[in-house]
């Protein structure tokens, strides 16, 4: 019994120390190594508490995804991100007497928390047993809350097209591929016979029109 | 002595104060405010997670489960507002938001 316990406090206590590092770390690269390192340990909290597929699902929208995506943001920023760390020392007092407060108050409520025996009879969907996590998740998943599920699809659809609407952008002095044009030219829009009488050559009027 | 509700309950508080916290202090930086907004939704993914498998109840797992959705759909977006803010004004300062002089 001594396992679970152990594994909950070394997950527990590296991910509150990476969540720590994200916020004061000097360089954000840092932070967002930091950010993976915190997910990882939640993933393992996830799977400690028996929700492995949600763990997994933590380590690949996460660490695969959220946090790839913050990385190239920030090396594609040409940003000067000492200057921005100014007022920290300023900030800190303000913000630990807030983090105090609402911590205190979130200590409070853990602390004094019960729960009431009516709730375990309003369970909606009980976590079977004889079934894998994943496949318990799927059962309500793709059933009672398809809905949901597709919903959460249209939500990522958007997001897909609002990034690419927001960052797309024309060059105006790039040329760009128009397949209308491709496949509207015909072989006399692109070439034509010219008899050229021996020793002239093409004249020059002629070229030009030839060229064009 | 075994785990219970209320560690993983106190795990998720610390995250999210650490959360809030570290908007406070990155005040200035637009990245970390974002990042430390991933860790307020982790800490309330734990939650949904730790109170879904110790009430018996999966329907916590599938809200956790839409929580990750919009957290990445959030992250996508705010990134690229970030992208386009900084090609406009070439800084990423929370100060410098003033365009519109509100």
């Amino acid at each position: 019994m001594i396992l679970p316990a152990l594994f909950f406090y070394l997950f527990a206590a590296a991910c509150v120390a990476s969540a720590v590092m994200v916020i004061v770390s000097r360089n954000p690269v840092h932070s967002v190594l930091f950010l993976i390192l915190a997910f990882v340990n939640a993933a393992g909290l996830f799977i400690l508490m028996g929700a492995e597929f949600l763990g997994m699902m933590l380590i690949v929208v996460y660490v695969g995804a959220v946090a790839v995506l913050f990385l190239f943001v920030i090396m594609m920023l040409d940003v000067d991100f000492v200057e921005l760390r100014e007022g920290f020392i300023q900030y800190l007092p303000i913000g630990i007497v807030i983090g105090g407060i609402f911590m205190f108050e979130l200590l409070l409520v853990v602390g004094a928390w019960v729960i009431n025996p009516a709730v375990t009879k309003t369970i909606t969907a009980a976590i079977p047993t004889n079934v894998s996590n994943t496949e318990a998740l799927g059962l309500v998943l793709y059933t009672k809350y398809i809905h949901y599920f597709q919903l959460a699809g249209m939500v990522l659809l958007v997001a897909m097209i609002g990034a690419i609407v927001l960052t797309l952008r024309h060059k105006a002095n790039v040329k760009r591929q128009n397949i209308n044009v491709q496949n509207a030219r015909t072989p006399e829009m692109a070439m034509a016979m010219r008899k050229v009488a021996s020793g002239q050559g093409l004249q020059d009027a002629d070229a030009a029109e030839w060229v064009k | 002595m075994t785990i219970g509700l209320g560690h993983y309950l106190a795990v998720a508080a610390i995250l999210f104060t650490l959360g809030i916290l570290g908007i406070f202090l990155n005040r200035k930086n637009i990245i970390v405010i974002l990042m430390s907004i991933e860790l307020i939704l982790l800490s309330v993914n734990i939650n949904l997670v730790a109170f879904s498998t110790f009430l018996g109840d999966i329907v916590g797992q599938v809200f956790a489960l839409l929580v990750l959705t919009v957290a990445a759909a959030e992250a996508a977006i705010g990134l690229a507002v970030l992208v386009v803010y900084f090609r406009n004004r070439g800084s990423i300062a929370v100060e410098d938001v003033n365009l519109m002089k509100g």
